[in-house]
């Protein structure tokens, strides 16, 4: 039952893989672009923990941690960079 | 009890994997940037959050150790949602919305915090005795 459970939400996180890469793709302003990146790497975790749980490891936590930190510094500097045109000041 | 465990688990990833399939269908059908915030700050999160509850009552039951990273995790993302979402509109409003056409009146001389300095008060004089805390006394 959890098998079955896990590739639901597999394919659910997927489609939303997809959904966001096209409002990547589509726009219109730069903030679009940089939230569509940031629920990206929100996703990309997701899957990582599914992952985990599939294979039965807990390898992936570590990696999904540093994901999660890499994900917020990134999308932090993006908009200190949109707002000010310089990360640090 | 097995089968109950099981139900729970796989409750929860099918809830988590619904909420952020609705947080990234949010994310590409609404019409605006400040609407489209909504998505992934509220749905995404949660979604994420019932993944990693999920993966931490699995690892609980499997290996009968608990783990503290995916506490660690929702924390972090659970705090960092917020000022992500914080950060985003700020960009937007300072870049797309012009506050003199674009937002309502204050009401006040001043204008929107984020466009406006603040009015300069008497409790902000540094060195003042007359701030809001030594008022009460």
């Amino acid at each position: 039952m959890i098998t079955y459970a896990l590739v639901f939400a597999l394919a659910c996180f997927a489609l939303g893989l997809l959904l966001n890469l096209y409002r990547l793709a589509v726009g219109p302003s730069t903030a679009d672009r940089v939230l569509a990146l940031d629920t990206m790497v929100i996703n990309g975790i997701a899957l990582l923990i599914l992952y985990g749980i599939i294979t039965e490891t807990a390898v992936y936590f570590e990696a999904s941690l540093l994901f999660a930190m890499v994900g917020f510094i990134s999308t932090v500097a993006y908009c200190r960079f949109i707002l000010r045109g310089d990360i640090i000041e | 009890m097995d089968l109950l465990i099981e139900i729970l688990i796989s409750l929860l990833v099918v809830v988590g994997g619904v909420f952020g399939l609705v947080g990234s269908y949010g994310l590409a059908k609404l019409p605006d940037l400040m609407t489209r915030l909504h998505g992934p700050t509220k749905a995404t999160t949660l979604g994420v959050g019932a993944v990693l509850i999920a993966s931490m009552a699995f690892f609980l039951w499997r290996e009968a150790t608990l783990s503290s990273h995916e506490l660690l995790i929702t924390l972090f993302l659970f705090l960092t949602a917020p000022i992500t979402a914080n950060f985003i509109a700020k960009s937007f409003l300072h870049r797309q919305v012009d506050p003199r056409r674009d937002l309502p009146p204050t009401g006040t001389d001043y204008g929107w915090a984020s466009f406006d300095a603040p009015p300069e008060t008497a409790d902000d004089e540094p060195n003042s005795l007359s701030g809001p805390r030594g008022r009460e006394g």
